[in-house]
């Protein structure tokens, strides 16, 4: 086999020196009943043309060449090559965890890097070198907040992503039995915006954290600054999630906030269905020994050279164990530093433009999309409102009718709301990028202007 | 007793390595000038828009204080990080239970196809069978490699796998009527089972190893009760032994009506020659960004996939996949006694592309011959090196072997030195203190990516050092001697933590 270097005859010289007649005397402390004496029941061996023409088959499947309005937690943007140039290098690619400091300095500060870009980018003062994903990162938000403040209450607005709030309850739901404080979710008002008022109303001293996504699921803006004021005034941390990282190009950061917790996602990583893609936490400093995950900081050595470690490892599993404030091990690096090579290639100027892009886009398809010209068109919901790159339309039609009908034009429409947001009707959730073309924006419209006059 | 000079001591040849120049870098803040650009974007076919007059209060005022640098010295800074780091593709990691083996590029390749990479997790199913089938071949490969009944392809780690199978176990026994209270885990365990079952709601019941390394049967009856809810067991252990009676531990569980849970971090020693589900465990994980060739990247991202047995699957995250009656593969949601998402999506799934890729490449003679090779080479390493490293445990080793400090111990030479020695041999080290079991680990996984040549230059470099220890012990103590940076004071990190950089611009922001 072709990943193995050694041939029959080193193998039978090691067996002959460590004294051993076969293979089989290695593998003897295994009870004989359990020992399969049979081959595993899957496909035979492949050669490596084999294996791509079988990942070609599988791609062709998937759809190839459709125009796309999908958004909703994964977005899809231009990944300069220089990333994979980059990641696809064996030092980076191949690499252990830096846990030996002296050999892993490349790896250690690319980390110290991103963290360094992630803090301006958000904000705050420290962060970490990723968790799984922006859902899981919230989850452990909110365990953070738990520990910072010594209490158990919860409150995330309805606004939040619906998959980040079940894997949020998931990870609650053991210590919410346990505690009688489930978590409180705070709905929103006719502007899409978190209800202020309820927000208000639901935040207790018992209340750890008050956790709201910006841009929201439906792509409008919050109005951190009362947010903030409102969990701050009963002692509560504020958690902001950003699912849509290049919005922090030109929308304001959530300074008020004690947490923020990222999706890195739109920084040069692929969609790739749905992971690996990267977490992020970033809080103000003095919540620095509460916060899970790796933290790279800088130190000097013997010589008083400069150099990088992991560093506050007492608050992890390897030395911490059941006392961790995470169980959290293996992370996102290579995927982290797709996206410190992204922050570096557009920069200072470039995430803003590319943000600036993003914005112009959506505007057009948004007014595009809900134009009183065309036939057919959607009402725009929560017009009023400031949004990044996504908007909510609801039309007479349903989702599915309407969705089919572009989809026989190879357009992929926006993701219908209904499961998750039943007082919405027919309304589906739209995104468009800097890759999102004026020309597909028009498409779209038209098909629905045609939509209607079928109907009618 | 006679003196020696320092010229007469015994320094060791590296046969591995040669000195080399590598470049230097600072960060890339530092080589930041305004104006720099390695970016370029098409231009805006549609209307320019006004951010303030849009956003209002919510437009940026200050941008972020991201560098500015063209795209070669973009290209060579992060070329020159990467040449100060060691990888699989170097030479040999010897970390014990990590599986550092090699990384196929067909892998990566594969993940990279147009249709894979773009495929939107919110597509139409009717449009995603390709990825659909990805998920379900790997499902069915995964169950038949461990014997167990159902999967799940969510949790992004290991720990986050164990967090998942715990979960299922708790859901299960909740089901039941109680939840119950505790876990059994053994001292020897990964730190993240301890914190997985706290993170769980549980109280850990630590367990004390027996005299070689492995479960006290005995003992191990006398501490299940009703309350406990699980053992969380790592087989073969991390002393890279196999637990020969698990038989009878799962039997002890179950007539307490508790779980065998069995962490998978070391399926390395057992892919293709013995099947977990077949000797009683309830429910399990495994590392894909182990025993299944995908890349660590420095730290992640990895997959850790929970399998078990029918009486777990109704509590299985949401969704699952299930071929319906036309053929076709979808994702159903309607699961009511599900524990619920660890994640949104569906999981790494590029990592499951890899881990595919991995099985197809192998087949199952090539599993079986890679774990084969995997145990043949950690005993080789045994067989060499016993005569100068203690064996805590005269155990037969699996795909990994632990020896302990202590004959270094008496020249004041612990494990992490050495450690760092061997580092100047040009080798990563092997896993450090830890199991916590055996004072001075040094626990050494090989894998079966090592040919016959890098096991001897490895046993050559570990044997030099026995003599260093012995006769010039200086040397092991200030290693290492030959990197670009020695040994951090990891001490003022942790007490002073500068965990970013800072120019005079980047001060202290109350506004953004």
């Amino acid at each position: 086999m072709r990943y193995l270097p050694k041939s029959d005859a080193e193998r039978a010289a090691m067996l002959r020196e460590i004294g051993a007649s076969s293979i089989d005397d290695l593998f003897a402390i295994i009870p004989e009943e359990y020992r399969l004496t049979r081959d595993l029941n899957i496909p035979r061996q492949m050669g490596e043309q084999e294996i791509v023409d079988h990942f070609k088959a599988a791609a062709a499947k998937n759809a190839n060449g459709y125009a796309s309005f999908l958004g909703a937690g994964v977005y899809r943007h231009y990944r300069p090559v220089v990333i994979d140039a980059i990641v696809q290098r064996g030092e980076f690619l191949t690499s252990y965890t830096p846990y030996q400091a002296e050999i892993t300095q490349g790896t250690l500060q690319a980390i110290f890097e991103f963290q360094t870009m992630i803090c301006e980018l958000t904000g705050m003062d420290i962060a970490n070198a990723s968790m799984y994903d922006g859902s899981t990162a919230c989850a452990e938000a909110a365990m953070m907040a738990m520990r910072v403040t010594g209490r158990d209450g919860v409150i995330v607005a309805r606004t939040v992503h619906p998959e980040y709030r079940e894997v949020m309850h998931t990870y609650a739901q053991h210590r919410e039995a346990a505690s009688g404080h489930p978590t409180q979710e705070v709905g929103y008002g006719a502007d899409g915006r978190v209800d202020l008022a309820a927000l208000e109303a639901a935040v207790t001293e018992e209340t750890a954290c008050v956790l709201v996504q910006s841009p929201n699921f439906f792509g409008v803006i919050e109005d951190i600054a009362a947010i903030a004021e409102i969990a701050h005034k009963k002692g509560a941390l504020l958690a902001v999630a950003i699912a849509e990282a290049v919005s922090l190009g030109i929308v304001r950061p959530p300074v008020e906030a004690d947490i923020v917790t990222m999706e890195a996602q739109s920084y040069g990583v692929a969609p790739s269905y749905g992971g690996p893609f990267c977490g992020v936490i970033a809080a103000k400093e003095k919540y620095v020994r509460q916060m899970p995950g790796r933290l790279v900081g800088e130190t000097k050595d013997k010589q008083g050279r400069r150099g990088f470690v992991l560093t506050l490892s007492t608050r992890e599993q390897h030395i911490r164990r059941e006392k961790a404030t995470s169980n959290i091990c293996t992370n996102q690096a290579l995927v982290a530093l797709m996206a410190t090579v992204f922050m570096t290639v557009y920069g200072k100027e470039g995430i803003r433009e590319l943000a600036l892009q993003n914005l112009a886009k959506a505007d057009y398809a948004a007014r595009t999309l809900s134009s009183a010209a065309l036939a057919g068109a959607g009402k725009l919901l929560f017009a009023g409102s400031p949004r990044f790159n996504e908007f909510v339309l609801q039309t007479e039609e349903s989702p599915d009718a309407l969705n089919a009908r572009l989809l026989e034009e190879k357009i992929i429409g926006g993701v219908a709301l209904k499961k998750w947001y039943p007082e919405l009707g027919n309304a589906t959730l739209w995104c468009a990028t800097e890759l999102t073309s004026r020309e597909q924006i028009e498409k779209a419209a038209s098909v629905m202007a045609q939509i209607t006059a079928g109907v009618r | 007793m006679a003196t020696e000079t320092a010229e007469e001591k015994f320094v060791g040849t590296t046969r591995k390595v040669t000195a080399h120049l590598t470049q230097n870098e600072g960060l890339s803040f530092e080589k930041s000038a305004p104006g720099k650009k390695a970016y370029r974007l098409a231009p805006l076919d549609v209307p320019e828009v006004d951010a303030k007059a849009l956003l209002g209060d919510a437009a940026r005022e200050q941008s972020a204080e991201l560098p500015e640098l063209s795209e070669i010295e973009i290209i060579r800074h992060f070329t020159r990080l990467s040449t100060w780091n060691y990888a699989i593709d170097l030479g040999m990691y010897p970390l014990g239970s990590c599986t550092m083996k090699y990384n196929p590029r067909v892998n990566e390749f594969v993940s990279r196809l147009e249709g894979i990479a773009e495929a939107h997790p919110y597509q139409p199913e009717a449009l995603a069978q390709g990825s659909l089938e990805i998920m379900g071949l790997l499902r069915e490969c995964l169950l038949e490699i461990t014997g167990m009944e159902a999967i799940t392809l969510q949790p992004a780690a290991g720990a986050h796998g164990e967090f998942t199978g715990i979960l299922l176990a708790r859901a299960y026994h909740q089901a039941k009527g109680n939840p119950r209270k505790t876990v059994i885990i053994p001292d020897s365990a990964h730190g993240t089972n301890p914190a997985t079952a706290a993170i769980c709601g549980y109280e850990v019941v630590n367990f004390k190893s027996n005299a070689n390394g492995g479960i006290d049967v005995e003992a191990l009856a006398r501490a299940v009760t009703e309350e406990t809810a699980a053992l969380m067991l790592t087989n073969p252990s991390t002393i890279g032994v196999f637990e020969n009676e698990i038989h009878r531990i799962a039997d002890i569980l179950h007539a307490k009506g508790a779980l065998l849970y069995m962490d998978g971090a070391n399926m390395n020693a057992l892919c293709g020659k013995t099947r977990p589900g077949d000797f009683g465990v309830d429910v399990m994980h495994l590392n894909l960004h182990k025993t299944f060739s995908t890349p660590h990247g420095g730290g992640g991202p990895g997959s850790g996939p929970v399998a078990c047995k029918k009486h777990l699957e109704p509590f299985l995250p949401v969704p699952v996949l299930e071929r319906g009656g036309d053929g076709r593969l979808h994702l159903n949601y309607d699961r009511p006694q599900s524990v619920g998402r660890v994640r949104a999506f569906f999981g790494n799934f590029g990592m499951f592309v890899r881990a595919l890729a991995y099985i197809l490449a192998n087949g199952p003679d090539g599993l079986r011959q890679t774990t084969e090779d995997a145990v043949l080479n950690a005993n080789y390493i045994r067989h060499k090196l016993q005569d100068l490293y203690e064996l805590p445990y005269t155990t037969p080793s699996m795909h990994e072997v632990v020896f302990s400090d202590r004959r270094q111990l008496r020249n004041g030479v612990r494990t992490g030195d050495i450690a760092k020695r061997l580092i100047d041999y040009g080798f990563h080290p092997y896993t450090v203190s830890f199991p916590l079991i055996v004072p001075g680990a040094l626990m050494i996984e090989p894998t079966e990516s090592e040919s016959r040549e890098e096991l001897d230059l490895f046993v050559d470099a570990m044997r030099q050092i026995a003599r260093e220890v012995e006769e010039n012990p200086e040397m092991v103590l200030e290693a290492p001697h030959s990197t670009r940076v020695s040994r951090l004071d990891e001490t003022t990190a942790a007490r002073k933590p500068v965990l970013r950089y800072r120019t005079q611009n980047t001060g202290s922001r109350t506004q953004g």
